[in-house]
């Protein structure tokens, strides 16, 4: 899993049918300084996160694991929302 | 996910038997101003997209997830057609 910020959300109306109702978000992965790292990519929320918030997400199929198992297309989900910047601590 | 452009379509006759009848489209990731990136990624459509949508590309064993995708060896498929995409500005 990776920390990353939510910095905007995507609306797609068409979409595969196993992706209904669920809220899609771009998020920018953060390095250990949380400074922004690679490129930012779409996810699906699984948090109930929000455009700002300091979140932690998962990649590869694990990451349709928060919803119906074998049956939600994502391969980037935001699973935790961190408390604030001072709850991540590092050396 | 990510978003990328459909820049081209794939034709096959011969192909695995699971994959008959989907359609097979070229698409380029770019950036989120719209902007191009280098590379492309051959993927199945399970959305009807056209030429020059921007698209969602879902990669990896989460590709056949997407619903009349079971079994079938893909490792992307396209799974929306994006409508907006809105970025916060940064603040600081």
């Amino acid at each position: 899993m990776q920390l990353a910020r939510v910095i905007g959300t995507v609306v797609a109306t068409v979409k595969n049918d196993s992706l209904r109702h669920r809220k899609l978000l771009v998020v920018q992965s953060l390095n250990k300084d949380l400074a922004p790292q690679g490129k930012p990519l779409v996810a699906v929320d699984a948090a109930g996160a929000g455009i700002g918030e300091l979140v932690f997400w998962c990649r590869g199929k694990e990451a349709s694991f928060p919803f119906k198992r074998e049956d939600t297309p994502t391969d980037c989900t935001i699973v935790g929302i961190v408390d604030s910047e001072s709850h991540v601590s590092r050396e | 996910m990510i978003i990328a452009r459909i820049i081209g379509t794939v034709v096959s006759t011969q192909k695995d038997e699971r994959l008959e009848g989907k359609k097979l489209l070229i698409v380029r990731p770019i950036n989120l101003d719209g902007s191009d990136t280098s590379g492309y990624v051959v993927a199945v459509d399970t959305v009807g997209a056209g030429f020059h949508e921007r698209v969602l590309v879902v990669a990896g064993s989460s590709a056949r997830l997407a619903q009349n995708m079971k079994d079938t060896p893909v490792d992307a498929a396209v799974v929306g057609v994006i409508d907006t995409v809105d970025i916060m500005t940064p603040e600081k």
